[in-house]
């Protein structure tokens, strides 16, 4: 079974947005119809999108660090949105585990909204449809693209390559991988939604040295500085010999 | 969760007609056995018909809950095909069903088309009518299950997720139509009135102590995400900054009713004595003065409006520990 998704890499995440745009470029110019916009000019412009840059702030300052939070659709593998739905108009693809939404079908009962967690769908205020994250479907089994296109937009888009595509079933993805070893996480495991996107912690790289790195360890009888040896501040041997 | 209209008067209006027409047929029951006098079939089939008045009214609220009206005629259609996993499929089914039982019981009772089906060993006939009351009994407790249970399934909305909301809308649904019986009866067979005055007293005393005791437990939930498992960060101060929008967005509008601490605060006692205490007190009174039945009623109606628009606003959803500030 493929289960794709992203991964997140929080510790590279710049909070630039760069997904943001280029998500909703790629999805309101599709077949699929517009990502509708409300007073995209006005003083308060509001509209559909799947995927949001959020920004927290951890601890108190001054020892206090930002987090920028990409946040979509997590694709969950037990996806509690899918079972309220009354129409079938939500549903998971059992060939690779995308959470989709046929906007054909769809009633706007917001039914699936009060049952994700996450608040990851919006409604397109004018179609008046549930909308939300495809991974992209229209671009990743596109065979007229390059291999190397055939990824979501966010993903492309992704300046410090935060942000990684893949199959977290197959254990030697690249997401798996990363998952496995950089402590990948999902978020809100309380509910048991099993999110197929994971998250990579903040991590920073620390030098360790220890006190034995500095002085000589295999010295177990201290006889530094007695003969035949000179002591640290002595002469060494090379000296001695130098004359 | 921001309260929808729609819903509002569909629950409510809804319930009424379930637990007016549940009150028919207890009636009706109880006078098959020789309990209570038989009524005419005036009595029976008007009143059904003024249950399908209020299941009509509700049915009319719930298409303003669809994202467009017009869904109502090309995609609604498709609401039942997922019963065997969405309550709110199920729902789709049990009211019209519910409908359609009520209509041929009150159909039956009207055209006097009530052939008898079975005679128990007592030698007690059972007619079409009755039939049709005990099929519309189990739909009409279906239908408050189906109802209650798209609330009470959703488990991370944990104001809703338990056995007393279930309970609270078949007691609630049940005080109001029994109230509604009383005043229908007060005028329509005078004599009849206190059996239902008696039940409704009952029904809404039994409705009072389960909403309170839903209050109760809902003051003592403690929410199970925080900040902290919401983002993975394992830290006691974290501060949204950003919440990727800058002038809302549907995660803003949908999940917040949008109301001061002070309205909440209001509106609990408001709706505990418009929809519980006023009707108990109008009831006992009405024992005396039918009129009363029918200004219980409507007081109760408004009083349940507040309690439904509370039991929206006050689940607190998950989802908005992503949303706490516009920046």
């Amino acid at each position: 079974m493929t289960q794709l998704a992203l991964v997140i890499d929080l510790n590279v995440c710049v909070g630039c947005s760069a997904c943001v745009t280029s998500c909703k470029e790629w999805n309101t110019s599709g077949s699929a119809g517009p990502l509708c916009d409300e007073n995209p000019y006005g003083l308060n412009p509001t509209g559909t999108f799947f995927n949001r840059v959020q920004t927290f702030e951890i601890g108190q300052f001054p020892h206090s660090e930002t987090l920028h939070f990409p946040k979509s659709c997590l694709h969950c593998e037990d996806p509690p949105c899918v079972p309220v739905c009354p129409t079938g108009a939500s549903y998971k693809r059992k060939e690779d585990g995308i959470v989709l939404v046929d906007y054909d079908k769809c009633i706007g009962c917001k039914y699936c909204t009060w049952a994700c967690p996450y608040g990851a769908r919006e409604i397109d205020e004018k179609s008046k449809v549930m909308k939300k994250c495809t991974l992209c479907v229209d671009r990743i089994y596109d065979m007229s693209m390059p291999e190397a296109d055939r990824k979501p937009s966010c993903v492309k888009a992704c300046p410090t390559s935060a942000r990684l595509f893949g199959d977290i079933h197959d254990p030697e993805s690249a997401v798996s991988l990363a998952i496995r070893e950089e402590g990948g996480y999902a978020l809100m495991p309380e509910w048991g939604t099993h999110p197929a996107n994971h998250y990579l912690p903040r991590r920073k790289t620390k030098l360790k040295i220890h006190m034995d790195e500095l002085e000589r360890a295999d010295n177990p009888l201290k006889v530094d500085g007695h003969l035949p040896k000179p002591a640290k501040d002595a002469s060494s041997m090379d000296d001695a010999s130098a004359w | 969760m921001k309260p929808a209209f729609s819903v509002i008067f569909l629950t409510t209006l809804i319930g009424a007609a379930q637990g007016l027409f549940l009150a028919l047929f207890t009636h009706q029951s109880y006078a098959l056995f020789g309990l209570l006098p038989m009524q005419s079939d005036e009595f029976y089939g008007n009143g059904s018909a003024i249950a399908m008045l209020l299941l009509g009214g509700g049915l009319f609220a719930a298409i303003f809950h669809l994202g467009k009206p017009i869904y109502m005629i090309t995609r609604a259609w498709r609401g039942i095909l997922q019963w065997r996993t969405s309550w709110l499929s199920r729902e789709l089914i049990a009211l019209p069903a519910f409908m359609g039982v009520v209509f041929l019981f009150g159909v039956s009772h009207l055209a006097g088309f009530r052939p008898v089906l079975l005679t128990l060993p007592s030698g007690q006939p059972i007619d079409l009518s009755f039939v049709l009351g005990v099929v519309g009994t189990l739909l009409a407790f279906t239908l408050f299950v189906c109802t209650a249970m798209i609330y009470a399934c959703l488990r991370f909305l944990r104001e809703w997720n338990s056995p007393l909301t279930v309970i609270n809308y078949i007691l609630m649904g049940g005080s109001s139509g029994f109230i509604l019986a009383a005043f229908y009866a007060a005028s329509a067979a005078p004599d009849q009135a206190d059996f239902f005055v008696g039940w409704a007293i009952i029904i809404t005393v039994l409705a009072f102590a389960g909403r309170a005791a839903s209050l109760v437990r809902n003051a003592r939930l403690k929410p199970k995400s925080t900040m902290q498992t919401a983002i993975g960060v394992k830290h006691p101060y974290i501060v949204q900054r950003s919440m990727g929008a800058m002038g809302g967005t549907f995660n803003t509008r949908e999940y917040f009713h949008g109301k001061s601490i002070a309205f909440m605060r209001a509106i609990k006692p408001a709706f505990l004595i418009m929809a519980f205490v006023v009707p108990l007190a109008l009831l006992a009174f009405g024992l005396f003065t039918p009129s009363l039945l029918g200004v219980a009623f409507v007081l109760q109606y408004i009083g349940l409006l507040a309690e439904r628009w509370f039991f929206f606003a006050q689940a607190n959803h998950p989802q908005n520990l992503y949303y706490q500030t516009i920046g």
